[in-house]
């Protein structure tokens, strides 16, 4: 089978991902998906501007209570880094080297990991000092939605990304799975791109009223 | 079908000039990386300073913007040749969602 | 691993298994048949009996509950799960075949998109026996739906976001086909009109899904999970709702006649024995619908007090739109003309569909007009509007579109003279019911009414709209008649049973061959094996010399996907009457779904070879030609 086929470092394609006419169905059906959600996401930031501390009485939080820059920066540094070190392992499956790839896929994770924990730690946060829930106001609803649906994606996104390394642990690169994590990376890079307007749209322009 | 693209010329002397230019990008992916962490930090840092409202609500907008080209033009290699087409549905998905959110924040009131 | 034995005889058992794991898109594409046609009765029963209660005045056949459960059912029925299908029926069965392609660019999510489809329908459908179907519209407007008891609506949008899941993959996997797949000189300028058309409806459906849905999660996150997007007291607002109902909406009725254009296109040049007029002039009108029909959607909600502003904008972009399919509908007038024209079944519902569609389009560009959308808006008149478009341009398209491929997809051909009949019958018909409508809503009837009273002039206008109803009904029976009798005689027609096929898809072999194409063919211009027959030949030119052949493998899991999402929409629903087993069924189901992606991901999936030896060995058998 072609895309079982073993490889050496000289005989790797110029862009596996892209080497095999599967390959090249998924690569481009995954970016028409991200033009896809790219409109998801701009709903729910649509949603959320217009209900944007809409609370039912005064005695509810708005953004100006809620958010923290410092720790809004560490998830933001958090992320942003995951972004590089999945190029890192891109560079890497570019160059046939699993092992590396590997490596900087297993960093990416556990920095994802890390911002998770974050997430967690911030809605509990505004859950037990501000009574900010998803049922508690309007604006809560739209928070929680937005923000809400961004850590879905990187919960979805760290597991694609551990099936993918676990699954393919002892087989190393070929062209059926190169695809794939090429993808997943995609994917990592898009939610980064949705976090940048996360953190601006809802934690810095909420910050300023 | 084919599944097997043709590969460039002769791959033994491609290979050192391909793992050149994928250093070379490497590097240009760094830079990028230092120029989005510095970005960054300036719009957290304008919100921190407190600087007027009409000033940081655009200032970290075209941050925001600028950086998230980058982000896709290299990171995730947009300027690449073959993503024309994936150019044109993430425009087509970009003005679509522009319209809705502008419209999310002019027609819809109290 | 199967090879050419795949044509083999089976057992009736082994029919079913196949088509419940197949991932051939002849067969999803007969699949998206049976059940969009399926579901097209289930919505024409609701139909006839909404026409039965408004025969007469002060008519009590049905409670004025169930009535607005009807209208609610029979919108969403006939939108979501009859045209759309349908006409994925036909994109799959045809598209890749004109642009030459031996299968879709993802099989397997070909087949996952067929059954999130059916299990979204078969859900909403349930309804009817588990406590009462949906009943605030097909817009389902959220201060009506939000107000609304019983499970109902949460039928509504837990079903449509199931089906929509699927139609957003079946649009990516067109996309990718087209741009992808195509045989070697199939230019983007070279393709078909129903293959560019379907490229169109799939964008649209691409960025017009994103909006729907996330206003269904919204819906069911307020019923269900206590949110409050659109509750007022909680800070919501009702008007998001609608505004993401019609961001989606507008482009989903383009999304639905973008294609039926798309089959006219191939009809009248067949039938006229000319190539279509203004071939690039009919593209550009179609990206231009595509474009502008997101530009459009606040037409729907003028009345909503938007402001003079937005009520200008948008008044002038629909407007606009009706530009674009002017030159369409002159393209197809100056295509007929001086054609040697034969009037078959398809021709015939063609021709009918020009002055049918141009009544909808000038009522629609009437209603553009705010000022006179707020006398119109909301009355029968409305109703009048997008049944003309509808139905004098999807149906028509769907019907007539099923005659001209018939062969194509069973080898076998329809009766003609039946069909004459089902024609005469079904057109008349619809000009009865929906002509007078025009009137009724002038004068003042509303839409979505249950009855009315005698004595003010709408007796007449009614009893003649419902009498048309009946006409269309019996004409649809002789149709399914047809359908039987065809079906039970199997007179094979073979290949180009028109005569006058132009596309790639009548080069094929009749039945097709499952792998299509044996040597992909070389495309050497619009309308290409007209080309070919015009110098003389019979067959395509082959781009290749016969070689092995890759086939994706048949597979169970888009079904036990799909089956994942429709318990879980069970445990969804009734964890809001706090019933004990409700969350551990919607765990289950995720777990279901969720388990059967991960076995996919890591299972590898090669698909298996058609050899070189098995394909020349079949020629020298020649089969049935
Ligand atoms: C081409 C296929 C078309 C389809 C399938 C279609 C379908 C529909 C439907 C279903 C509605 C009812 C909305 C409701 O529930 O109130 C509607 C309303 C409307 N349509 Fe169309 N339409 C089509 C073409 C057009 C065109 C060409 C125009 C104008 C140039 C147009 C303008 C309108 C307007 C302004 C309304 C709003 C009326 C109101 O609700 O007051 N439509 N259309
Ligand atoms: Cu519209």
């Amino acid at each position: 089978m072609a895309a079982e086929q073993k490889f050496t470092q000289q005989t790797w394609p110029e862009s596996p991902e892209q080497a095999t006419l599967e390959g090249k169905n998924k690569f481009l059906g995954f970016w028409l998906f991200l033009g896809g959600e790219t409109v998801l996401f701009a709903s729910l930031f649509a949603t959320y501007l217009a209900l944007k501390d809409s609370v039912p009485s005064d005695s509810h939080a708005k953004a100006t209570d809620l958010f923290e820059l410092p720790l809004v920066f560490l998830m933001t540094m958090l992320l942003l880094t995951s972004s590089l070190t999945s190029v890192f392992a891109m560079y890497h499956m570019k160059n046939y080297n699993f092992k590396k790839m590997q490596t900087w896929l297993f960093i990416t994770v556990a920095l994802g990991l890390g911002f998770l924990g974050c997430e967690i730690y911030e809605f509990n946060h505004y859950y037990h000092e501000y009574k900010h829930t998803f049922t508690s106001s309007a604006f809560g609803s739209a928070f929680y939605t937005l923000v809400g649906f961004h850590g879905g994606h990187v919960v979805f996104g760290l597991s694609w990304i551990i099936a993918l390394m676990i699954r393919n642990a002892r087989r190393g690169l070929n062209l059926y799975n190169a695809p794939k994590f090429y993808l997943a990376s995609l994917y990592w890079h898009f939610i980064d791109v949705v976090w940048v307007f996360i953190f601006t749209v809802v934690y810095l322009m909420g910050m300023v009223g | 079908m084919a599944n097997l693209q043709q590969n460039s010329n002769n791959p033994k002397a491609s290979y050192e000039y391909r793992r050149k230019k994928h250093a070379e990008e490497m590097r240009m992916q760094v830079i990028t990386f230092t120029m989005m962490i510095f970005f960054t930090v300036i719009a957290f840092a304008a919100v921190g300073a407190g600087f007027s409202k009409w000033f940081i609500i655009p200032f970290v907008l075209l941050l925001a913007v600028v950086q998230v080209i980058f982000q896709l033009y290299y990171f995730m290699h947009m300027s690449h040749k073959g993503h024309e087409a994936a150019q044109l549905f993430m425009y087509s998905g970009v003005l679509v969602g522009f319209i809705t959110i502008l419209t999310f924040l002019t027609i819809i009131w109290w | 691993m199967s090879t050419i034995a795949h044509t083999q005889k089976r057992g009736f058992a082994g029919t079913v298994w196949e088509y419940l794991t197949t991932v051939d898109h002849k067969k999803i594409a007969i699949l998206y048949l049976l059940a969009g046609g399926f579901f097209f009765i289930v919505g024409g029963i609701e139909a006839m009996m909404i026409r039965i209660q408004l025969a007469v005045p002060n008519n009590d056949f049905v409670s004025a509950g169930l009535f607005n459960e009807i209208i609610t059912m029979h919108g969403t029925t006939m939108i979501f799960l009859a045209a759309m299908p349908l006409l994925f029926a036909f994109m799959n069965a045809v598209m890749p075949l004109q642009i030459g392609a031996r299968d879709v660019a993802f099989p397997f999510i070909n087949a996952l998109g067929f059954w999130l489809f059916f299990f979204g329908g078969l859900f909403l459908n349930l309804s009817w026996f588990l406590g009462g179907a949906p009943d605030a519209g097909w817009t389902s407007y959220a201060s009506l739906s939000l107000a609304s008891e019983g499970h109902g609506i949460d039928f509504y949008a837990l079903g449509l976001q199931i089906s929509g899941f699927g139609t957003l993959m079946g649009g990516i996997n067109f996309l990718v086909t087209i741009i992808n797949m195509r045989a070697p000189g199939m230019t983007y300028m070279r393709m078909p009109l129903f293959t560019w058309t379907t490229f169109v409806a799939s964008a649209l459906i691409l960025f017009a899904f994103p909006p729907l849905t996330v206003g269904l999660f919204m819906l069911i996150f307020d019923r269900m999970f206590g949110s409050g997007f659109f509750d007022v007291a909680m800070g919501g607002n009702t008007i998001i709702w609608e505004h993401f109902f019609w961001i989606f909406g507008h482009p989903e009725v383009y999304i639905l006649v973008l294609p039926a254009f798309g089959i006219f296109s191939e009809i009248f040049p067949t039938f006229s024995r000319k190539r279509l007029f203004g071939y690039s002039s009919m593209v550009f009108a179609t990206v231009l619908i595509g474009f502008l029909g997101f530009m459009v959607w606040a037409h729907h909600m003028f009345t909503t007090g938007l402001g003079p502003i937005a009520n200008a904008i948008f008044a002038v972009a629909t407007m606009a739109i009706a530009v674009p399919t002017g030159i369409k509908i002159f393209n197809w007038i100056m295509t007929i003309w001086g054609g040697s024209i034969q009037f078959t079944v398809p021709m015939l519902y063609a021709i009918a569909f020009i002055p049918s569609f141009v009544m909808g389009g000038v009522t629609g560009v009437m209603q553009a007009a705010a000022p006179a959308d707020y006398q119109l808006h909301d009355t029968y008149f409305i109703v009048a509007h997008f049944h003309y478009v509808i139905v004098g341009g999807i149906v028509l398209g769907l019907i007539g579109g099923a005659h001209f491929y018939w062969p194509l997809m069973f080898g076998t051909m329809l009766s003609e003279k039946l069909g004459k009949i089902t024609f005469v019958l079904f057109l008349v018909g619809f000009h009865l019911t929906f002509f007078i409508q025009h009137f009724l809503g002038l004068m003042g009837m509303p839409r979505r009414v249950w009855t009315f009273l005698p004595g003010q002039g709408l007796e007449t206008g009614n009893l003649i709209s419902s009498i048309g109803a009946a006409f269309m009904a019996v004409g649809i029976i002789i149709m399914l008649i047809n359908i039987v009798i065809t079906q039970k005689n199997n007179v094979q027609v073979g290949r180009d049973p028109w005569k006058d096929g132009r596309t790639l898809e009548w080069a094929l072999p009749s039945p097709t061959p499952f792998y299509n194409f044996k040597q992909l063919p070389l495309v050497r211009g619009l309308d290409p094996f007209w080309i070919e027959k015009m110098e003389g030949k019979t067959e395509m030119t082959p781009a290749e010399p016969i070689g092995d052949i890759h086939m994706p493998n048949n597979s169970f899991i888009p079904f036990v996907i799909s089956l994942g999402l429709f318990i879980a929409a069970f445990g969804a629903m009734y964890q809001m009457d706090d019933k004990a087993w409700a969350i551990p069924v919607l765990v289950i189901g995720m777990a279901v779904t969720f388990g059967a992606m991960l076995v996919r991901s890591i299972k590898d999936d090669h698909g298996f070879h058609i050899h070189k030896e098995d394909l020349l060995e079949e020629d020298g058998k020649g089969g049935t030609r």
